[in-house]
């Protein structure tokens, strides 16, 4: 118990353990709630212990005992462990959220019996994507994620979610055969898909096939991570499936893909060749994104294209390629995926109260549901970045690592993102004056918000101010991570001690080939 | 070492399966995409077999000869992507049955929404109605004419009761006319 590594495997065999028996308890729906609140609940305090275990080196568990390039190795680095504390945090209160929503709906409106085990998966495979410390089961924790979103997106299988949804599995569908091929291309390049060894060994070979491998994964993560050219199919699905859902989703199925090109071009390609591309990416996705945002007069599709947009200024700082620009992108993401997923909990609240989410048809929320209208502003203005918001913050050092940069290029990026900035605070303001300020074209319904609904989301908010207070600390801590990809050398030693095998059972065969060689499982027989 | 020069056939093939698979993933028809993705996740586990060289024997510890043994990861790692493929096949075919029964016929539909901003862009259509603000009239003359403030009120409860929307338009008149005959 004294090796805290024990701790590494838990956000994502907890959630599994959890779906299994959700699943076989789908008779007694009290159970599920509660396997479904533990679980998570567990998720959440060992990723904060790993949060806070991270900062001194990252912890790495070889599977089964397997060393490293052989078996597969999860890491929880400094930059790991952030995005699951998020992500664990957020994924409870929609859980919560959801609870409260089914409390007062009754049971029969949604098939609750595989709610539950589907959204316990859908952490499972995040969890599993952000640990993963080899390529292949990146993959594998993306497809767990997609496979329950499906489920998710689809759920009751009504028309227009089936329409929505054909739309999304078959983007997703294209996008995971493509990281496929470029994975079973980089193991005939390399002969590994250990992260670490991958690290080591693409320096080595050919550059333009490396270049093509960059390419490869970048256009599967983009597609995931929705950036501009690949990002129609975004605004078109998410804001049809439940709101929790929609909350779920937009905060973090994205920002899987976001973490994902963050850790390969920083630890794979570190020589940063594709920036450029990557920075004219970030503008389109930040200008065209909030423009299509403007044009909206659906809430929760509004938020869709802002969404896309911000996606944006999290690229800009990855394609700058400092550690000034990692920092403030690696800030950006936690506070995006707060942030974002608190407005369509929010969102949802709205859509309960005033029976839509059309701006033309609502109107005088403000007077109707003061507390909503406190949990509508605070996001909003977080996510324009009116300072002293923590979305201010991260822009500000996006920004300034833009500055610092000082390419013309790189001030292009600056001027596009304060102009985005303020067109995103424009279409939510407009959302803010049609939404609660004007007169109500025709009379709200009357019912009331259930109170286990808005706290989990004003607990959301709450997380999105603390990011703000908590912004020194956490800034400092993700100024450590973006230190830590750019020297790569802790990352790789803390998977592969010796410079080629991990610990684990493997690590007494001795190899015959060179590391540069291609991968024989050379095992000598020592019986 | 194992051989890695790929197996010319096993290239072709590969190229067949993608390129038919693309095809058909473009086309409307959810079940013709199910082909297609069908072909192409088969192509990628074909890759998965070029990239892990020329067959050899069984790699078991003992019965060979390790130069002479085949690569067993991505034979590992074809199975989970054939297993994952196989799951995804049944959900997408789940799906466009669903998609028939609904709309009887299993055609991947367009964004509606998006549809209808586009038209209301393309015939310059507001997304929204104000119904709060107050439209006075037609051209910026006459809300300027409609909007009075208190010394207005004065002037026109002084004057004969004039036409309304004339009255201030009356009073700048005179106001022009009168001014150049006292400057000198």
């Amino acid at each position: 118990m004294n090796d805290p590594t024990w701790l590494v495997p838990l956000p994502v065999v907890v959630p599994l353990f959890g779906a299994g028996l959700a699943l076989a308890l789908y008779r007694k729906p009290r159970a599920q709630r509660l396997i479904s609140v533990i679980a998570l609940s567990l998720v959440l305090a060992a990723s904060a212990t790993l949060l806070v275990l991270a900062d001194g080196g990252p912890l790495v568990i070889d599977v089964g005992g397997w060393a490293a390039p052989v078996g597969i190795d999860l890491v929880a680095d400094r930059l790991s462990a952030l995005m699951l504390t998020i992500s664990s945090a957020v994924t409870l209160a929609v859980l919560l959220y959801s609870l409260a929503e089914g409390d007062a709906d009754g049971d029969e409106a949604a098939p609750v019996s595989i709610y539950h085990p589907t959204y316990l998966v859908l952490t499972a495979g995040v969890a599993n994507a952000f640990l993963s410390g080899d390529l292949f089961n990146i993959y594998v924790g993306f497809e767990i994620l997609l496979a329950a979103s499906y489920v998710l997106l689809t759920l009751g299988g009504t028309g227009e979610r089936i329409r929505a949804g054909s739309i999304y599995v078959v983007v997703a569908l294209l996008s995971s055969a493509l990281f496929l091929i470029s994975i079973a291309m980089i193991y005939a390049a390399t002969g590994t898909v250990n992260l670490a060894q991958l690290a080591v060994r693409l320096p080595e070979i050919d550059p333009g096939v490396r270049l093509v491998l960059q390419i490869m994964l970048l256009v599967a993560f983009g597609i995931k991570a929705a950036i501009f050219p690949l990002s129609a199919w975004l605004p078109d699905s998410y804001p049809t499936a439940p709101a929790p859902v929609t909350a779920v989703f937009a905060g973090l199925l994205t920002k899987v893909g976001v973490y994902a090109i963050i850790r390969t071009q920083t630890l794979l390609f570190p020589e940063g060749r594709l920036d450029d591309v990557l920075m004219w990416a970030a503008l389109a996705t930040m200008i065209i994104g909030i423009l299509g945002a403007v044009a909206q007069d659906d809430i929760k599709r509004l938020l869709s294209f802002t969404l896309v947009s911000h996606i944006g200024y999290m690229i800009f700082g990855i394609a700058l390629s400092t550690t000034m620009g990692w920092t403030a992108s690696i800030y950006y993401v936690a506070h995006h995926i707060t942030v974002q997923t608190a407005l369509f909990l929010v969102v949802g609240l709205i859509e309960r109260r005033g029976g839509t989410t059309s701006l033309d048809r609502l109107g005088g929320l403000a007077k109707l549901a003061p507390v909503l209208a406190i949990l509508f502003f605070i996001p909003a203005m977080n996510l324009s970045g009116i300072p002293p918001l923590s979305g201010f913050l991260g822009k500000v050092g996006l920004l300034q690592a833009g500055v610092q940069l000082g390419t013309p290029l790189a001030y292009t990026l600056v001027v596009g993102g304060v102009v985005t900035s303020l067109l995103t605070l424009y279409a939510l303001v407009k959302a803010w004056n049609k939404a609660f300020w004007q007169t109500p074209p025709a009379e709200l319904p009357d019912t009331r918000l259930p109170g286990g609904m808005i706290g989990p989301t004003a607990a959301l908010v709450g997380l999105g101010l603390a990011l703000t207070f908590a912004g020194g600390p956490l800034y400092a801590y993700t100024e450590r991570a973006a230190d830590a990809l750019k020297d790569r050398s802790p990352y790789i030693d803390a998977v592969l001690p010796d410079g080629e095998r991990g610990a684990g059972e493997s690590a007494n065969v001795v190899s015959d080939e060179s590391t540069t060689d291609l991968e024989t499982p050379a095992p000598e027989v020592t019986p | 070492m194992i051989d890695m020069s790929p197996n010319i056939v096993l290239v072709v093939v590969i190229g067949v399966l993608f390129t038919v698979g693309v095809y058909l993933l473009l086309e409307r028809s959810l079940s013709r995409v199910l082909i297609g993705v069908i072909l192409i996740g088969n192509g990628a586990n074909l890759l998965f077999l070029i990239a892990g060289g020329a067959a050899g024997k069984p790699p078991i510890v003992g019965d060979a000869p390790v130069s002479e043994m085949s690569d067993p990861l991505p034979q590992a790692m074809v199975l989970t992507a054939i297993v994952i493929t196989l799951g995804m096949t049944a959900f997408l075919m789940a799906m466009a049955y669903r998609s028939w029964q609904l709309h009887r016929h299993d055609e991947v539909q367009d964004d509606v929404e998006d549809r209808r901003i586009a038209r209301l862009a393309a015939i310059d259509e507001h997304a929204f109605t104000d119904r709060d603000t107050e439209d006075a009239g037609e051209t910026l003359d006459d809300e300027a004419a409609e909007t009075r403030d208190e010394t207005d009120e004065v002037l026109r409860g002084a004057e004969a009761p004039a036409s309304e929307g004339a009255g201030p338009a009356d009073a700048d008149g005179d106001a022009g006319s009168a001014n150049p005959e006292e400057r000198p």
